[in-house]
């Protein structure tokens, strides 16, 4: 019907906008990634970003953690949730849902309160007499900080996979003398592969690349890479073309972990088929 | 472990994590009823925050500014976005899949190195001269970061919903003697809507929501979320929190509407087709 050739250059004004706003600016960043501020050809800016490597280790760290933590906390949820009934995962799902609509910057906010030093937890704690503890401004805010925003983002695609396992799976496996682990490393686990695929992939891109959660429960002690690069941009240290050239490694960092998941992803659906 | 137990075990994890979503949301509207700015201490019952809430001049501006942001932008996302769905439905296979893999990059890549790389393009084209003494950033930039960002949900949403249509249905009202441009506007389009709307509110509420790409590009000007962030940044303000209570309500306003609004539509649904079966048996 539609495949007509004229009906293709209706695509003719996106193809335009997608060059222009997608395809161009990244080729902008390697451009200025590979020069310096006189437009001269440079390899300095990528070895400047040696000298930023705790801060790369940092962000690779934090997020590793966070993710882990995000799937340990998501898995359980994700196959309670789609063992409901159909009405109850309804409004289950709208609960998981809701604080994800919520502005992150307000809900990242709400944990900087709550963690200060004469904020509700220390004074929840001082009830026991004990504390108060050093909370905010340390690595272990901003990886909280990482789970309570991105945890929705794991439950989501690992629930979406647990409601295509049937029941009877389950029972099979137990009617064949599986204890719980085996169900859960033999099961559940790789039918839920690319659920947990994606699910690492938006918790751990977003995490690795953010800068409001370690500026806000981080204090000026937990740089980020995202850090970095605002100040770049925007911050203090203006240089557009280290910024780049840190945006460039940061896109690097993303594109490995993608590759390695999805290729994670694959096999474990071969070992299913 | 019994069966009952697990199912006490299943739900009180399932409490534990809500509670462990929800309490921070909570605590917050609970202290913007607080009476002074302690954010521990609950020293009495006000609504002073929401009423200077009201007339803080910074956040309502930046509020209006991201809605007719999000407005404009979203329109222009939606119609950009449905016209390329269609053009690319009817290319080759090969290039469709480059295509989808480049719509796919905004979607993909971190928010901030979207940001930074539309930032690159502007300040570029504002040292070639676009954009005069005042800059390109504010208005242009801003439409423009929004649009871009916007235009792959659209394309990801349209697009499925085109390729299950039945393509004899576009060929049938030709032969019914409409001409090409009516049986897209009065065959094709109105099966398209439902996912044409779904994608424009998708699109509103992630530029309503966006603060990464919009921080970049900005400039001077400030819309909802990076009006936030400057709160956040500054001085205590318990209008913070008052801000975090309505968007909670309103936001919840809309879930419950929308759901209402779905559950009604699927139950008429229902009873139609009830009648619908009720009538063939009586035949």
């Amino acid at each position: 019907m539609l495949k007509s050739k004229t009906s293709r250059w209706l695509a003719g004004p996106y193809l335009v906008w997608m060059a222009a706003f997608i395809v161009v600016p990244l080729f902008i960043v390697i451009w200025y990634a590979m020069t310096n501020s006189d437009g001269q050809f440079t390899l300095d800016n990528l070895t400047q970003i040696g000298r930023y490597s705790s801060v790369f280790a940092r962000s690779l760290i934090l997020a590793a953690v966070s993710t882990v933590i995000c799937l340990v906390l998501a898995f359980p949820v994700g196959y309670f949730l789609s063992r409901l009934r159909a009405n109850k995962q309804h409004i289950m799902l709208m609960l998981v849902m809701l604080p994800m609509w919520m502005n992150f910057l307000l809900r990242t906010y709400a944990w900087m309160t709550l963690l200060e030093k004469n904020g509700l937890i220390n004074k929840f704690f001082g009830l026991f007499g004990i504390g108060p503890f050093n909370m905010i401004n340390t690595s272990g805010a901003v990886v909280l900080g990482m789970v309570y925003n991105y945890l929705p983002f794991m439950i989501l695609p690992i629930y979406t996979a647990m409601t295509k396992i049937d029941d009877s799976i389950i029972e099979a496996a137990q009617d064949l003398g599986c204890n719980v682990w085996q169900i859960l490393w033999r099961v559940l686990v790789p039918l839920t592969g690319p659920g947990i695929a994606t699910g690492i992939t938006q918790v751990f891109v977003p995490s690795v690349s953010t800068f409001i959660i370690s500026r806000m429960l981080g204090g000026g002690s937990n740089l980020l890479i995202g850090d970095l690069i605002e100040l770049q941009f925007l911050g203090n240290s203006y240089n557009l073309n280290l910024g780049s050239a840190m945006s460039l490694v940061l896109m690097v960092i993303v594109l490995l972990c993608m590759s390695f998941t999805s290729s994670f992803d694959e096999s474990e659906m071969e070992g299913v088929m | 472990m019994n069966k009952k137990q697990s199912v006490i075990l299943q739900r009180t994890y399932i409490i534990l994590i809500f509670c462990f979503m929800y309490l921070p949301i909570a605590v917050m509207i609970a202290f913007s009823f607080n009476e002074s700015k302690s954010r521990s201490n609950f020293t009495g019952f006000t609504l002073d925050w929401y009423k200077s809430l009201f007339h803080n001049e910074m956040i309502l501006s930046a509020l209006g500014l991201s809605l007719v942001l999000a407005l404009v932008s979203s329109v222009l996302a939606t119609v950009l976005g449905t016209l390329a769905t269609i053009g690319i439905n009817s290319m080759s296979r090969r290039t469709q899949l480059i295509v989808n893999n480049i719509s796919y990059v905004p979607v993909v890549n971190p928010e901030i190195i979207t940001g930074v790389s539309l930032m690159l393009l502007f300040v570029m084209a504002q040292n070639f001269g676009l954009g005069g003494d005042g800059g390109l950033f504010g208005w242009p930039t801003l439409i423009i970061a929004h649009i871009t960002f916007n235009v792959p949900y659209v394309i990801f949403n349209v697009g499925p919903k085109l390729r299950q249509l039945d393509p004899s249905l576009y060929n049938a009202a030709l032969d019914l003697g409409c001409t090409p441009r009516q049986a897209f506007f009065k065959v094709i389009l109105p099966q398209l809507s439902p996912a044409i709307l779904s994608a424009f509110l998708i699109c509103l509420t992630y530029s309503i929501d966006d603060f990464m790409i919009s921080y970049f590009n900005s400039g001077t000007m400030q819309t909802l979320p990076i009006a936030i962030y400057s709160m956040t940044r500054k001085k205590v303000s318990p209008e913070i929190n008052a801000l975090s209570a309505v968007m909670f309500c309103v936001i919840l306003a809309i879930i419950l509407i929308s759901n209402a609004a779905d559950s009604r539509a699927y139950r008429k649904n229902q009873t139609a087709i009830r009648k619908a079966m009720q009538e063939e048996g009586e035949r």
